[in-house]
């Protein structure tokens, strides 16, 4: 479980988080939803620990991140797994030196184990024979499935996603959103995904935040985000005419 | 004033949270073989050149008949062990390798790849950087040796066979009033150089923001504040320990 309180951020003096709190449970997949330029990405690298919150906390299953020593961040750090907007490989290692990578620097597990633990989860993301092919030769969609399989590898506890599915088909972006949710509830990991897709919202959202400028204006599950009363949640909502229709027959009851 | 503080503080960074030895040996081992075999080939060509027009501006300026012609070979490889061998070949090596570092640390730094180590838990700074300034103090000065000798050879053919000095005259006028404590300067140079290049264009690198532009535009300030940095201590050095 994941839990951050009152955290604010800004930047030369413009207020970009403005003391957002909440409750991000495990096995379940929470999304921080908002327009562009919200502050989304700033709040989950805050989380995450790469940007310093102005004030505020965060708590990995009550253990003080924001306020830790070095080393106890270290440790929570070990637990973490990322998937960034780009994938963020290393460019100059292949697949397999990418998934292998937090084993080599962080374990002590026999070459035999890595390659064992890199393989399962190469092919738990629906990927098999790409192990020598560089990041640069694969597709965007098998570069996020790479991303995926490199934050799970390690065992991680928690795993944080930033646009998992930006520059994705609308197919290949459910298989990401559904692999996801489906690691989540395997492995029974606390997850935070960043997006402003509704797609996604609908497919996983089990816990949703969405974010207005700066302020959270909203929490809630997949099933009730239609029916809120918040203005700026639905014009986010509803700003596509598919939700809209969805809304119409929904209120006409066909 | 802000940026050397935060210039210091990035070397601090590199001491700190390191990983095991092992990762450090197999990361150096390619940076050694990045920054200095891959260099040598520009190097090389470099300084034979280099010596080998040396010799023949110097000819060309020793009109006077009451200087004898070993004072050729005397002045290049003063020329060499002083000042071509280290600093010049520093300002290659700031050209060459200073901007590769600088543009490979700014990629990643724009592509989320730095964020990724971080995340991770891994000293981004110290698992990038330390084996970058450790592979090139390692393989600078050694390219600072090759250089040396093949501007002196440089010098050798070029003079020898244009009929500029004889071979006995080359050869007795490097060995004339030979100073030990040159080479050493040289060498003392060449581990300041060092560090100085992969550190500076690392700290360019490392704190890229925006885009390709700003990318290329680290690589062109790490080369230039390189240059700058080296030709200050080279004054420094050469103040201190002349």
């Amino acid at each position: 479980m994941i839990e951050i309180e009152n955290i604010k951020k800004s930047f030369d003096g413009k207020a970009v988080l403005k003391g957002i709190s909440g409750v991000f449970d495990k096995g379940k997949t929470n999304l921080i939803i908002g327009a562009s330029g919200t502050g989304k990405s700033v709040l989950l690298k805050c989380i995450v620990g790469l940007i310093k919150p102005d004030s505020g906390t965060v708590f990995y299953d009550n253990r003080d991140f924001t306020h830790a020593d070095r080393n106890l961040k270290t440790d929570i750090r070990r637990e973490i797994g990322m998937l960034f907007q780009g994938g963020a490989l290393f460019d100059s290692k292949n697949v397999e030196e990418n998934v292998i990578f937090p084993l080599d620097v962080l374990t002590k597990m026999s070459l035999e184990e890595k390659l064992d633990r890199v393989n399962f989860c190469l092919k738990r993301v629906g990927l098999e024979n790409v192990n020598k092919k560089m990041p640069s030769e694969i597709s965007g969609g098998m570069k996020k499935r790479v991303g995926i399989a490199r934050a799970i590898v390690n065992n991680s506890s928690y795993l944080f996603c930033d646009e998992p599915n930006s520059g994705l088909d609308p197919q290949t972006a459910i298989t990401i959103d559904n692999l996801i949710k489906e690691i989540t509830e395997e492995y029974d990991i606390t997850t935070i995904v960043v997006t402003h897709d509704m797609n996604s919202v609908m497919e996983i959202g089990d816990y949703v935040m969405f974010i207005h400028q700066g302020a959270k204006l909203w929490e809630g599950s997949d099933h009730n985000i239609t029916k809120s009363q918040v203005k700026e949640l639905n014009d986010f909502v509803f700003a596509n005419k598919m939700m809209r229709t969805v809304r119409n027959k929904e209120t006409s009851g066909t | 004033m802000r940026s050397i503080g935060k210039y210091i503080l990035f070397i601090g960074s590199l001491f700190v949270n390191r990983e095991r030895f092992k990762t450090y040996v197999q990361l150096t081992l390619d940076e050694c073989i990045n920054i200095g075999i891959n260099s040598l080939v520009l190097i090389s060509i470099v300084a034979t050149f280099i010596g080998a027009v040396s010799t023949i501006q110097t000819a060309y300026n020793l009109v006077s008949p009451l200087i004898p012609d070993y004072v050729i070979s005397q002045v290049v490889r003063d020329l060499t062990v002083l000042e071509l061998a280290p600093t010049i070949t520093a300002i290659v090596f700031a050209g060459k390798v200073g901007s590769n570092i600088a543009g490979e640390l700014g990629t990643m730094r724009i592509t989320e790849q730095i964020d990724a180590l971080e995340v991770m838990g891994i000293n981004s700074v110290s698992y990038l950087v330390f084996p970058k300034i450790l592979a090139s103090l390692i393989t600078y000065p050694m390219l600072v040796i090759i250089a040396g000798f093949l501007s002196i050879m440089g010098g050798y053919l070029a003079g020898v066979y244009t009929g500029i000095v004889t071979e006995s005259d080359y050869v007795y006028g490097l060995k004339v009033d030979f100073i030990e404590f040159n080479v050493f300067f040289a060498m003392i140079k060449s581990f300041v150089f060092a560090f100085l290049v992969s550190s500076i264009s690392s700290y360019k690198g490392f704190y890229t923001t925006g885009g390709a532009f700003e990318v290329g535009k680290a690589s062109t300030i790490a080369v230039t504040n390189s240059c700058i940095a080296i030709l200050l201590a080279d004054y420094l050095l050469a103040q201190l320990l002349l």
